[in-house]
């Protein structure tokens, strides 16, 4: 005997009960990103362009540091999984199963390689 | 009634039939979310080696701040920050239709155009505004 009530079972799942934690995880992302970018895009406009010493002294700020490290994992995320949505669209077989791999593994690498340049300025 | 069902398939257009199918602001607004969300990873590819050379030497950040700066960096970097205010206004969009509303046609338009003009608009204040 099912002790849920159908509406508690059904609720959060779409009609093939899973695959909403893709939207929603989209959406989370999306939604801290909305604040994010617009500040990045401030500190990094102005530090490109520049001398690498004040480079160096905008990245170690420590806000400047945080903003860029959230923007590198929440954002990558957010594109690993949008590139994700992408090529199960367009692609099938060996060729998705490749393609979504590489997408997830160069999101992942931009991530490290940024955070380990944000580690070496900021620290 | 077999063999019809076994020829019909061929024969039949593909949906939405690209060729004689009327671009559509909403489509096309739609779609652009896709190219722009995407498209953005070559301006942070070349933000992040960019970083990564002023972390690490003086001659390294002379050669990416060199490529950074260029004509090629600026056309990334310009295109990127339209691509990326864009995508931002698409995805308030986005979240708009996910709450179910906006998703009449003439209102459904009007959002189409805020994502054109508001990214535009905010591309060149960014700009203005870093220099």
């Amino acid at each position: 005997m099912q002790y849920l009530t159908p509406r508690k079972s059904a609720e959060g799942n779409g009609s093939a009960h899973t695959g909403t934690e893709h939207h929603w995880a989209m959406t989370v992302t999306a939604a801290g990103l909305c604040f994010l970018v617009p500040i990045w895009l401030y500190i990094f406009g102005h530090a490109l362009g520049q001398s690498r010493e004040v480079v160096l002294t905008t990245f170690a700020q420590p806000f400047a540091a945080i903003v860029t490290a959230l923007i590198l994992i929440v954002g990558m995320r957010h594109f690993a999984m949008g590139a994700t949505m992408m090529i199960e669209d367009y692609a099938r077989g060996t060729t998705r199963k490749v393609l979504v791999i590489g997408a997830i593994s160069l999101s992942w690498v931009i991530a490290a390689t940024g955070l380990f340049a944000l580690i070496r300025i900021a620290l | 009634m077999a063999d019809a069902k076994r020829a019909a398939p061929n024969q039949r257009p593909l949906s939405p039939h690209l060729q004689i199918y009327r671009p559509q602001l909403t489509a096309i607004t739609s779609i652009l979310t896709r190219i722009t969300g995407n498209g953005v990873i070559v301006g942070v590819m070349l933000a992040v080696w960019w970083l990564l050379a002023a972390a690490t030497s003086d001659e390294y950040f002379a050669v990416a701040n060199g490529v950074a700066t260029s004509w090629f960096g600026d056309l990334v970097f310009t295109g990127s920050l339209w691509a990326i205010w864009y995508h931002l206004f698409a995805g308030i969009r986005h979240f708009i239709f996910d709450a179910g509303r906006g998703m009449d046609i003439p209102t459904a338009e009007k959002l189409g155009w805020a994502c054109i003009i508001g990214s535009v608009v905010m591309t060149v204040i960014t700009i203005l505004l870093v220099q």
